[in-house]
């Protein structure tokens, strides 16, 4: 009798580590935070050409979609997705912000005059706190607001097949 | 008298030195139970990214605003899900793993109640 429940245990034993891994196999192991944090954080913030100081309450009101960019002069894989920024800047129903993070300011100026301006507004985040209350881990990363809420995150460079995501949102 | 002024003013020093050794201690406790989302197998606390190094000192931001430790964590959890904290709370993800040690021990405690039982007899 005893020996039959071990016997029972076992398999149940065996089959439940079966299903984990097997459940495991199909997770990636790329992490992609899965972020509920919807609303625009309120911060103020100095911009790289303009001496204004800009609060993000008043940049995000308007009725159309916004594009908020995090990037830097030091990000290499920033460079590869400008060229789609600048692209994409052509379309008048989207507004390019962009979040200079952790950069120096004659760095970023220059890597702005090299490679051309897609942004209305370059806001500056010396600390990379205001990233933080974003939400993001790193750069690039890129928002997709609408009536002042998040509506789509994009962690590491943006590509032709996101461009082409964010332009049937837009439509 | 000079004396006496130059004793009270080192003395009001170190008070305040006291209070900013605890916000320190605080912080560091809290980044230690943050997991660096970037670096693999580091706490926020060991880590020298960028995205460490900005998140200790938005820590310590929040520590300066009054922010209690439960206010942080319940900030970050927002921002970045329950995969931050290294000491996950307790929600219907987390049951299993919260009362796995409870059901083993049950399991082994009605082992040797039997035993126990049986040799009695």
């Amino acid at each position: 009798m005893s020996n039959r429940i071990i016997y029972f245990l076992l398999i149940i034993f065996f089959i439940f580590v079966y299903v984990t891994f097997y459940k495991g196999l199909n997770k990636s192991n790329l992490y992609t935070p899965n972020s509920n944090e919807m609303s625009i954080p309120e911060f103020s913030s100095k911009t790289l050409f303009k001496k204004k100081i800009f609060n993000t309450k008043k940049i995000f009101n308007k009725e159309k979609f916004y594009l908020l960019n995090i990037w830097a002069s030091w990000c290499v894989p920033c460079r590869d997705e400008h060229p789609f920024l600048i692209n994409l800047g052509k379309n008048k129903k989207i507004e390019i912000i962009g979040l200079n993070y952790k950069d120096d300011h004659n760095n970023a100026k220059k890597f702005i005059n090299e490679l051309g301006n897609p942004y209305s507004i370059i806001l500056l985040d010396r600390s990379g706190t205001k990233a933080i209350e974003l939400g993001a881990i790193g750069v690039p990363e890129t928002f997709l607001i609408h009536k002042n809420k998040i509506i789509k995150r994009y962690f590491g460079p943006l590509n032709s097949k996101l461009i082409e995501e964010i332009e049937s949102y837009i439509r | 008298m000079k004396f006496l002024k130059l004793f009270f003013t080192i003395l009001i020093i170190f008070t305040f030195n006291g209070l900013k050794a605890d916000e320190i201690k605080l912080q560091n406790k809290i980044t230690k139970n943050l997991r660096c989302l970037i670096c693999q197998g580091q706490s926020v606390y060991d880590s020298d990214s960028e995205f460490a190094i900005s998140l200790k000192l938005l820590v310590k931001n929040k520590i300066e605003d009054d922010l209690t430790e439960d206010q942080i964590y319940e900030l970050l959890i927002k921002k970045y899900g329950d995969w931050i904290l290294y000491d996950p709370k307790l929600n219907k993800n987390t049951y299993f793993l919260w009362f796995l040690p409870l059901l083993i021990f049950l399991f082994g405690g009605a082992i040797v109640f039997k035993k126990l039982i049986k040799i009695k007899r």
